[in-house]
């Protein structure tokens, strides 16, 4: 009686401190969810989903207190994307999100007063000036995310949705195409 | 010698004796030229030039811009009269920057390169350079700039394959360049073998071009060149692709995600030779090309040899105009062409062929129908791909497994639309889940820099904040240290003050960089 209790209590202690070791030698700092996530968010950061930032949408998905169905620039795709790295079913876009079509701010810049206000609000420090200076959207680095328009304070920022470059072109998805030729051709 | 054969391919109407009845025609000077400032793969070639002007023949207008370019040279002397957006032979339809130059019909040439008559007795990388300050790409279509192919960095190269079987349809300009050019393209090989420091080639050619091995043979005969083979090879599409034609002459595979270089070759096509032979002989760059003009809508399919940037239009005019039989315009061949939407494009480096099929040469595809499983396209895949499984999965847009079928290693050789008794349009599929790939790929990059920059405004605007709230309280205790200090000397009162700062100021910059460090780790993570 006493040997068995003596040789679980010590095998207890043994497995106990291994455990504790392990849980000091292989700690993994952060969140490794939440970085997927973040992985699959396409870094606007424009706040659309009503996060602060990809980061902090990543950490309200892992954590469980949001839905993968509020960012707009990623759409179907990145929801898609999202549902297959968490193991749930795709979910249609949160309907108070508007989807838009991938743009660049430029600032019309006969019309900048000068006033630095975007340049504290851009989150990847994608505009330069100074104060008193006219300030230009660097356009390679701008990720569309709108968030410099509201503190204009005369309004001289627009936003240019992107043109397609033959570079960048690619195939259409062959079907629709298709489909449409025969659609065509039956009301004909 | 023994020939190997590659997987499946397909034997189609050649249509080649059309614009073989006639030598080469010299085109005329166009009054414009377009010159696209991208004509090869790599980045567009920076610009040199203004509007206004005014350029002579030869004059280089671009720039090589990065290790994978092409400089593009001015192909007859005129007016520089807009740098603009101009539509350019792409599958897209879309615009792109390009120098239109209104030509004097002088034909002035600027002052070229020497003429290196002792290449024999020049290095390697001398040789390199001449062929890329002359702007030679691949001219059997792919365009990749050549001089990066015979860098070969690191990889021993044993033999040169040169590429002369001009499997497609339609297309003859190579077997024209080869009748009427021998001397030239095997001057090239020459130096493309010097260049490589090997003396194994083999010249691959299609035996439906009986002229044109004749005449090669004969070229190479009379050089005495040491080990240099001419081939025949088989008709069979798409024997002329690089990879199936290597498999053919060496039995070697190129690997899968590899060039031919990682097997010890290097592959060029017969235009390239020629071109490289000019450069290095005369200092000429790539300035004109053979491109075939053909099909049952031109009145006399003919081969030209134009210069680069001459519109499509001129051409069609020089091959006896256009008789109506044909509502379309193919750029290049009938299998790997894509339609244009206008005749005012230009003629690029990459150019090979003009086609302007009748409804019988080049049907409208009907409408398509389910896959029944027959497996035909699997066995006519040059590729050795499973063309079946990779249509499922890019039609359901699945590009995971779409790379897991190797998507990568086709070729868009067309051979299993072709014979797809559904009318599948297959290569649509591929080329559709290929460019969505590459998409995908340019906005992960462009999202982890966007990351990264984000990152790093947080971390600096942290490591401000911490600088202000450091320098308020510092000057908090400067406004209550007079109250405190009484009675003590003024001078030894600074001093005291000025090492508090000092020691402050320390503590402080260790903690900004201490903080900096810390959430870079946590980025690294």
């Amino acid at each position: 009686m006493l040997s068995a209790i003596l040789t679980i209590t010590i095998l207890a202690l043994l497995f106990g401190l291994l455990l504790g070791y392990a849980a000091v030698k292989f700690h993994i700092e952060g969140d490794p969810v939440a970085d997927q996530i973040d992985s699959l968010l396409p870094q606007t950061q424009c706040g659309q989903c009503g996060h602060p930032g990809c980061r902090p949408y990543a950490d309200a998905i892992a954590a469980g207190e949001d839905d993968i169905n509020k960012c707009a620039p990623g759409g179907e795709e990145t929801i898609i994307a999202l549902a297959d790295l968490l193991g749930r079913d795709p979910i249609p876009m949160d309907e108070s999100i508007e989807e838009r079509p991938p743009s660049v701010a430029l600032i019309r810049e006969k019309e900048c007063i000068g006033c630095t206000l975007c340049i504290q609000a851009c989150p990847v420090d994608a505009i330069l000036g100074a104060a008193k200076q006219m300030h230009t959207v660097i356009e390679s680095e701008c990720t569309g995310c709108e968030l410099c328009l509201p503190p204009c304070p005369v309004e001289c920022i627009d936003m240019v949705p992107i043109t397609a470059r033959y570079e960048s072109w690619s195939w259409p998805y062959p079907i629709t195409a298709h489909r449409n030729v025969a659609q065509a051709q039956e009301v004909s | 010698m023994k020939l190997h054969s590659f997987h499946g391919g397909l034997h189609l109407p050649e249509h080649k004796s059309e614009s073989t009845g006639e030598p080469i025609r010299k085109a005329t000077i166009p009054q414009r030229l377009v010159l696209p400032l991208k004509q090869h793969i790599g980045s567009p070639a920076h610009l040199l030039v203004e509007a206004g002007d005014r350029v002579l023949k030869g004059q280089v207008l671009a720039a090589p811009a990065g290790r994978i370019s092409a400089p593009i040279h001015a192909p007859t002397s005129g007016t520089v009269i807009e740098i603009t957006e101009h539509e350019i032979p792409h599958p897209s339809g879309l615009r792109a920057p390009c120098i239109i130059i209104e030509t004097d019909g002088k034909d002035e040439w600027a002052t070229l390169a020497a003429p290196l008559p002792d290449w024999s007795k020049l290095d390697a990388e001398t040789l390199i350079e001449r062929i890329r300050d002359c702007g030679i790409v691949g001219l059997g279509g792919a365009t990749f700039p050549s001089s990066v192919k015979l860098e070969h960095r690191g990889q021993t190269i044993d033999t040169l394959i040169i590429n002369g079987a001009e499997c497609e349809p339609f297309i003859t300009c190579d077997d024209m360049l080869m009748r009427e050019h021998a001397d030239r393209i095997i001057e090239g090989v020459s130096i493309l073998k010097h260049i490589l420091g090997i003396e194994s080639c083999y010249i691959g050619i299609e035996d439906n071009k009986p002229e044109a091995i004749a005449a090669m043979r004969e070229a190479a005969q009379k050089a005495s060149l040491q080990r240099t083979t001419v081939v025949p090879v088989p008709t069979l599409y798409p024997s002329g692709g690089e990879k199936q034609l290597i498999e053919i002459l060496t039995g070697k595979q190129v690997p899968s995600h590899g060039i031919p270089a990682n097997i010890g070759i290097v592959c060029q096509n017969v235009g390239t030779a020629h071109a490289v032979a000019d450069a290095v002989l005369e200092g000429k760059p790539l300035i004109s090309r053979v491109v075939t003009v053909t099909g049952a809508g031109v009145n006399e399919p003919c081969n030209l040899h134009a210069l680069i940037g001459t519109p499509i239009h001129a051409l069609i005019k020089q091959a006896g105009g256009s008789n109506g039989k044909s509502t379309r315009l193919v750029y290049g061949g009938p299998m790997m062409g894509f339609s244009l939407r206008s005749d005012t494009l230009p003629l690029t480096k990459g150019g090979n062929c003009l086609l302007s099929p009748s409804e019988e040469e080049s049907p409208v595809p009907p409408r398509m129908t389910a896959c029944i499983r027959c497996g035909k396209c699997a066995e006519v895949c040059p590729a050795r791909l499973l063309p079946q499984q990779l249509y499922w999965y890019a039609r359901a847009k699945d590009f995971d497994k779409v790379q897991d079928y190797h998507i990568h290693d086709c070729i868009e050789c067309g051979c299993c639309s072709h014979v797809c008794p559904s009318h599948i349009p297959l290569v649509q599929f591929y080329r559709f889940a290929k460019t969505e790939l590459w998409k995908k790929e340019q906005e992960k990059k462009k999202a982890d820099h966007a990351r990264k920059r984000h990152e790093t405004r947080v971390v600096r605007l942290e490591r401000l904040a911490a600088e202000r709230k450091s320098k308020l309280r510092r000057k908090k205790e400067a406004l209550n240290k007079p109250a405190g200090g009484k009675g003590k000397a003024a001078g030894g009162d600074d001093a005291k003050k000025a090492a508090i700062e000092a020691a402050m100021k320390r503590v402080a910059a260790k903690k900004a960089a201490a903080r900096e460090q810390e959430p870079a780790k946590g980025a690294d993570n």
